[in-house]
């Protein structure tokens, strides 16, 4: 069979799998998995440069998921006034005095020779700087909490439009990565893994416990969106004339219409980053950086400087990871840290990226596609399957009750399944490299 | 006085929740070195093979606890681990001979197997969502404390109390007792020996006539036996919940990292480094700096260098330390 056909038509499964739950459920529903499918799409792309690409083993896509999430609050958000009249100059001072501390024990570091002084140097500027910026930060975050905790109770954003959230998410994300990058790049490829394993963990600490920056476990909600209100276009007369021309109710109409908005907006930014991705992979560039994958030694020895690229590839697909964060909360409406679980922003992308096919970035966008409707069907499908095998049993069965309210957990089940069979029966996935 | 006070004080709030934290950490951590050391992988799944042997222990206990058999003061879940950790023996070497041989005998790299251990985990971790739910489970029984905060008071006169719960005095025994067990089992034994040559030098020991699959098929009991250990130890001082177990994955792979990856030694000085500094930047020093400092100086803030939130961002930031400074850890681990 030919490579191209083979490719079309596994798309086209996943294309019809999702008009089935349409036709099946409800439009609203196979929409939903579209919207999420192609953001997930885009994260995987971000993580196929840098697992496909380059060989990095990156565990801590979920923070920069939540930190293009983050991005979106503090760019679209309205700023609070009162907070930043109460204590937003000390707290960004206190932040500011963090850092300098830091770069100040760097510099000692680099500066001073190898001895007990350079020792005792940075320990006194580490302390010394730690409990000056406690005392200068402190105080400020206090008076930044104290400002109507219940209805806002942090610093707020910049208010500017929301999209352009997006690719400031990409920037916060390309951010963190550079710091962990220039610390963790560079060891072995485990030691990434926990790093970035950890690193994920801390951002999402940050994010429930700094409420003076996005209020913290007590979410920000409403964030402006891109797209009208349903209720908005349901007041609009020429709205429910057009949609009664299609004999649509006005309800159904808006939703729908609000959620196709959404897919063509992904479907932009994710055509647009599947093309980069595409033009770096078959670019003098994506050809080295397959080469230093495949043979780090041999790269080195034609002169390519190993660190400095992964640590290029690695920045950029955190970035893209980023933008992806910022599109999911940009279309939740809502920045809830308490909801970030590793098994679902980490580790299930890279199920999508083996089951699709590393290396390939068609394969990491139908990988992303699939699995993500399989992450959400599976549950009907295994409460389904259930409810047959025990329909035997008599309902007030305790086994046949427990069995039915666990049916919710076969999912990771599920997942862990297909991972070790494409692992095993297919490790070039889906769609492989070519 | 005041300084008996503070001594007091430090060893209640600080010295025995992290020596007790410390010695779970180290068992989870052992374990993460040995699949290291000899099947040359960094295991993700090892939160939830810990999750797993905990919760066939946790089950078992309730089974005891139904049919009236108790173990006098001391937790009833003691009796029911030996039965967790053939459960969880049972699983691993299921998991070892239906997933990981293929891979052994590919002789696949290294980063393979820790993706196919991802699976795994994926695995592990429905699994035990799926039999006893994602909630939090408490099992522990039998006497509360061995020391209780006001009977030492009364005893010693001081007015600050010393509490020794009776999950903590186990957790320190059992620890004791189970790393003893393990030194003298890789040190005196011929299998042990056979271990530790195959972490060594793979081909010489293939060349002596050591058969691999043994190894292979000792350590992953080990594990088994190490994990289930560290699990219900940490359930009966805390409690049971499959998530925290999936957490503790940071804690563990830090302090195996700080020590050396594949040195069992360095796993569980390790475990204390990580468990110490966690307590001790968490702990709010108020109370003792006031017994210590003059009239007149005492802090008027809680004194908590980090809020407990943030007990991850301790133990990342000493393994990040430790990695920069000395990759192979404080204990010259290997590098795979």
């Amino acid at each position: 069979m030919n490579e191209t056909v083979k490719n079309v038509g596994l798309f086209a499964l996943v294309g019809a799998l999702i008009l089935i739950t349409g036709f099946m459920q409800s439009w609203n529903t196979a929409i939903l998995i579209l919207n999420m499918g192609l953001i997930s799409a885009i994260m995987s792309i971000g993580v196929n440069l840098q697992w496909g690409f380059a060989g990095l083993f990156n565990v801590g896509i979920m923070g920069f998921v939540a930190l293009g999430g983050l991005a979106v609050v503090l760019t679209s958000m309205p700023p609070v006034t009162e907070a930043w009249a109460a204590g937003g100059l000390r707290v960004l001072s206190g932040l500011l005095l963090g850092a300098a501390t830091i770069a100040a024990a760097v510099i000692a570091h680099r500066k001073m020779r190898p001895g007990r002084t350079r020792g005792v140097v940075m320990i006194v500027i580490l302390v010394g700087g730690f409990f000056l910026y406690r005392a200068v930060f402190d105080p400020g975050v206090e008076a930044v909490e104290a400002v109507n905790p219940a209805g806002t109770g942090y610093l707020g954003g910049l208010g500017l439009p929301v999209l352009l959230a997006w690719p400031v998410g990409g920037l916060l994300a390309a951010g963190a990565a550079w710091l962990i990058g220039k610390t963790a790049l560079g060891l072995r490829s485990d030691y990434l893994a926990i790093a970035t394993l950890g690193i994920a963990e801390i951002i999402i600490a940050v994010l429930k416990n700094e409420d003076w920056l996005a209020r913290g476990v007590k979410n920000v909600v409403g964030l402006p969106r891109p797209l009208p209100y349903e209720i908005e276009l349901q007041n609009d007369p020429a709205f429910v004339a057009r949609v009664a021309g299609f004999g649509l109710d006005p309800v159904t109409a808006s939703t729908l219409y609000v959620k196709l908005g959404y897919s063509v907006l992904f479907t932009v930014v994710l055509l647009i980053l599947l093309w980069m991705a595409q033009m770096a992979l078959k670019s003098p560039w994506g050809r080295m950086m397959r080469a230093i994958r495949d043979n780090e030694v041999a790269a080195e020895a034609m002169g390519k400087d190993v660190t400095a690229r992964h640590l290029q590839i690695f920045v950029l697909g955190s970035a893209i990871v980023g933008i992806a964060g910022a599109m999911m909360t940009t279309l939740d409406g809502q920045l809830t840290p308490g909801t970030y679980q590793p098994l679902r922003f980490t580790f299930l992308i890279w199920v999508m990226v083996i089951v699709g096919g590393s290396g390939n970035n068609f394969g990491a966008v139908l990988g992303a596609m699939l699995i993500w409707f399989l992450w959400v069907q599976v549950e009907p499908i295994g409460l389904w399957l259930l409810q047959v095998l025990t329909s035997g049993m008599a309902d007030a069965n305790p086994l046949k009750q427990h069995l039915l309210d666990s049916a919710a957990h076969m999912r990771l089940l599920t997942m862990g399944v297909i991972l070790l069979l494409v692992l095993r029966f297919s490790p070039r996935g889906l769609i492989p490299e070519k | 006085m005041d300084l008996l006070n503070a001594i007091v004080a430090i060893a209640n709030y600080v010295l025995v929740p992290a020596i007790s934290y410390g010695s779970q950490l180290a068992l989870g951590a052992l374990g993460v070195t040995l699949i290291y050391g000899i099947l040359r992988f960094s295991n993700f799944a090892h939160g939830d093979t810990m999750a797993f042997g905990t919760m066939v222990t946790v089950l078992v206990t309730w089974w005891f606890q139904s049919l009236g058999v108790s173990f006098g003061p001391l937790p009833t879940a003691l009796l029911a681990l030996p039965l967790g950790i053939l459960g969880c023996m049972a699983l691993l070497l299921v998991t070892d001979r239906a997933v990981y041989r293929f891979y052994r005998q590919q002789k696949a790299k290294p980063v393979i197997l820790v993706i196919v251990s991802m699976g795994v985990m994926f695995i592990m971790n429905g699994l035990v969502r799926f039999i006893i739910g994602p909630d939090d489970q408490r099992f522990s029984d039998g006497a509360r404390f061995i020391i209780k905060a006001r009977e030492f008071k009364q005893a010693t006169g001081l007015s600050e109390g010393l509490a020794i719960k009776t999950t903590q005095g186990i957790t320190i025994v059992t620890a004791v007792v189970v790393v003893a067990l393990l030194f003298w089992f890789l040190n005196r034994t011929r299998t042990g020996k056979s271990m530790r040559a195959y972490s060594d030098n793979e081909d010489l020991a293939l060349l002596s006539g050591i058969n691999p699959e043994r190894v292979v098929l000792y350590t992953w009991m080990i594990v088994a036996a190490l994990a289930t250990i560290a699990g219900v130890l940490y359930g009966l001082d805390k409690s049971f919940k499959p998530f925290v177990y999936f957490q503790l994955l940071l804690p563990i792979f830090a302090s195996a990292i700080v020590g050396g990856l594949g040195n069992p030694i360095g796993a569980i000085a390790g475990g204390f480094i990580i468990a110490f500094s966690e307590v001790t930047i968490t702990y709010a020093w108020k109370k003792v700096l006031g017994y210590l400092m003059p009239e007149g100086l005492q802090p008027e803030g809680l004194v908590q260098l980090l809020s407990t939130d943030y007990k991850f961002a301790v133990s990342f930031v000493i393994l990040l330390i430790v990695l920069l400074f000395r990759p192979t850890g404080l204990f010259r681990g290997k590098a795979v």
